[in-house]
């Protein structure tokens, strides 16, 4: 069984970005980046998969600029097998995202592609569903529980109020939640061997994608600074400040 | 040995990852049990830190000196005695093997090492052997195709779990000084070999030392490593460069560490109506830890990228060694300052810090042994 796992490049979930003076995007330069935790998790689950002996092949894909090859080394250090880079230097959104991965799902005929529900940087949440729409494969998405068998795969999903599970037939999409695994920590040696792990690179065009962002950004604003509180005497005056300054009862 | 940069970044963020998530969070169970929980050991051997110095040929990483400098500088950021763990696999505890060893020698021990399957120690400290290295009392008798030792190592690392010691002991009494000394390979389980009990020491909680006790141990002569006899003390002396730029560079770390703790503190305390970070004479500290542990970062990166081009460095390492051990006392003291009366409270890890430091002027040569070294050199170089 083949796996096909997308990886994201974003910012270091350690590292509180800033909007950019101007407003116009968040200021990421000179900013440690990373893969997207999200895609980690879904590289660990295929990992596991393959360990499992359930899985064959892993394909670890990026798309982004030319450094988005790092978080490509990271899934093949973490235990993918080969890796592919779609270099643009466009803002990459998702529906070009979903045709790219498109495109390469028709090259490869994954059994399985396994994406995070969300990256941190957009927190669009629609790359694995746009994917699904486009394939026409079913997904499961917000996975806590992943299980393959007998040429399909059921998805426990994280839903508002409880789990749910799906029985998908393979080929199918699996978005990660949280849950679903706590990824390891590629071992030093296997990060050098990464290095000689092969890499394909495309462009959109050559997967005959037009990548131009069809969202605009207007601002990017900080979120509104916490104002000082105030002390009160008593419950009383907070019931009365309550009631008629804050309105909120 | 890595040689390329985005290789060398993904390494040195896989470490940091790991110190930042893994082991700062356990440092206060370490202080408390003085021990490494065994899930952190077998983590730390699963992604290989055991193995940063061995070559890629016996399953290590091989780094270069300047590799092995920015590591250490991520692994200074938590507390020493982690570092302390997989500090003699990557030195003393296997350099010798590495350095002079016969081809059977690396074959058996050096993948091991490498895994941290096998701990390394080494034992060249003796109770009346110290700053004066070369007058090794403990003593190594041909006995057929053995050797006997008899003697008392001192202050040994990672004894209470080494599978193997590295011992300096003299084969010929003929001969005094360095040239007298050998080197021999002894499994922990050989028959003679006694382990005391751990030392308690002022700080770096967690890492071990004991004396070593060879009792008419007989060792089989093929462990005499490279060989030959008279050559161990100037094989050990062939890693002395890098154990010293690597205690630098860990100096370097803590002290960078520390800063950050300060820093952070010094921002959140108000006193007199504003934090105290805005009070010139906390400024001032401040200010003053930044620039040695700059300062110390600068020398540590340029002796080791010397080295690497094949450069003769020990008085650079010396003057490493010297100033970066020194310094981070010095950065220890002020951020305990900084903290005021609650870096003396153990709840705050600069308390621990500036126990821990302290050991870096006494091992791998203390400090005046660092100048005598540079001064020598300077005298040498210029007659
Ligand atoms: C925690 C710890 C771990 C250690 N691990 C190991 C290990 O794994 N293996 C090992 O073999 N050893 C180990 N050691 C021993 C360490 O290397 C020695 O303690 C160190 O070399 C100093 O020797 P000493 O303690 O005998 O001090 P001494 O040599 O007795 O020195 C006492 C003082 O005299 C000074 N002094 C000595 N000679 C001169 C001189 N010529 N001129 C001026 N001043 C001088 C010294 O600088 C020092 O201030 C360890 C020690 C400690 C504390």
């Amino acid at each position: 069984m083949k796996i096909l796992v997308a990886v994201k490049r974003v910012v270091d979930y350690n590292v509180k970005v800033r909007p950019k003076s101007d407003g116009t995007d968040v200021d990421i330069a000179n900013v440690k980046m990373s893969i997207n935790p999200f895609c980690e998790i879904a590289v660990e689950e295929a990992v596991r998969l393959k360990e499992k002996g359930v899985a064959t092949e892993i394909i670890a894909i990026s798309m982004g600029p030319k450094q988005a090859q790092e978080q490509v080394r990271t899934a093949l250090a973490l235990g993918a097998d080969r890796g592919i880079l779609v270099e643009s230097d466009e803002d990459l959104q998702p529906l070009a995202i979903a045709k790219m991965l498109k495109a390469i799902v028709e090259k490869e005929s994954p059994d399985l592609v396994i994406l995070g529900k969300q990256a941190i940087d957009g927190d669009n949440n629609q790359t694995g569903q746009m994917l699904g729409a486009l394939t026409s494969m079913p997904q499961g998405t917000f996975a806590s529980e992943v299980n393959v068998a007998d040429g399909r795969v059921s998805v426990t999903r994280e839903i508002d109020g409880g789990l749910q599970t799906v029985n998908l037939s393979l080929p199918a999409i699996v978005t990660t939640d949280l849950r679903l695994n706590e990824p390891r920590y590629a071992s030093l040696p296997n990060i050098m061997k990464a290095k000689r792990k092969p890499m394909d690179t495309f462009t959109p065009e050559d997967l005959g994608v037009d990548a131009t962002p069809r969202v605009k950004t207007l601002s990017v604003e900080p979120p509104a600074e916490r104002k000082a509180g105030i002390k009160v005497a008593d419950v009383a005056e907070l019931v009365d400040k309550l009631k008629n300054e804050a309105k909120v009862i | 040995m890595i040689r390329d940069q985005e290789t060398l970044g993904q390494l040195i963020d896989g470490i940091a990852r790991f110190v930042r998530e893994r082991l700062v969070p356990a440092e206060a169970e370490l202080a408390e049990t003085y021990n490494i929980p065994e899930s952190i050991v077998q983590d730390m051997r699963d992604i290989g830190l055991f193995g940063l110095t061995i070559p890629e040929a016996y399953g290590g990483l091989g780094l270069t000196m300047e590799e092995e400098v920015l590591v250490a500088f991520e692994l200074g950021q938590t507390s020493p005695a982690f570092r302390s763990l997989i500090g003699t696999n990557n030195g003393i505890g296997s350099a010798s093997i590495v350095f002079d060893g016969t081809e059977a020698q690396k074959q058996r021990y050096l993948p091991r090492y490498a895994t941290g399957e096998l701990i390394g120690s080494f034992c060249l400290t003796e109770p009346d052997v110290g700053s004066d290295a070369a007058s090794v009392k403990t003593t190594a008798k041909k006995d057929g195709d053995h050797y006997v030792i008899n003697g008392t190592k001192r202050f040994i690392t990672n004894a209470p779990i080494a599978g193997t010691f590295t011992v300096m002991a003299r084969t010929n009494p003929e001969i005094k000084g360095a040239r007298g000394v050998s080197a021999f390979i002894v499994d922990a389980t050989s028959s003679g070999v006694t382990v005391g009990p751990k030392d308690k020491k002022m700080g770096q909680a967690g890492s071990h030392t004991a004396d070593v006790i060879f009792d008419d141990v007989r060792v089989p002569a093929e462990n005499l490593i490279g060989g030959k006899e008279g050559e161990g003390f100037i094989t050990s002396m062939k890693v002395l460069d890098r154990g010293r730029l690597h205690i630098s560079a860990v100096s370097v770390g803590i002290a960078e560490r520390l800063i950050d703790d300060a820093l952070r503190f010094a921002m959140e305390r108000q006193q007199f109506g504003k934090p105290i970070a805005e009070h010139q004479m906390i400024q001032a500290m401040l200010a003053d830890c930044k620039t040695e542990a700059y300062a110390a970062r600068c020398m540590v990166l340029d002796a080791a990228r010397k080295k690497d081009l094949g450069q003769q460095v020990a008085t650079e390492a010396s003057c490493c060694k010297l100033f970066a051990t020194e310094m981070v006392g010095r950065v220890a003291d002020k951020a305990v300052q900084i903290h005021g009366g609650s870096g003396y409270i153990a709840e705050y890890a600069v308390e621990r810090f500036y126990r821990d430091v302290r050991l870096f002027r006494l091992y791998e040569g203390t400090s005046e042994i660092q100048r005598i070294v540079i001064a020598r050199n300077m005298v040498k170089a210029a007659s």
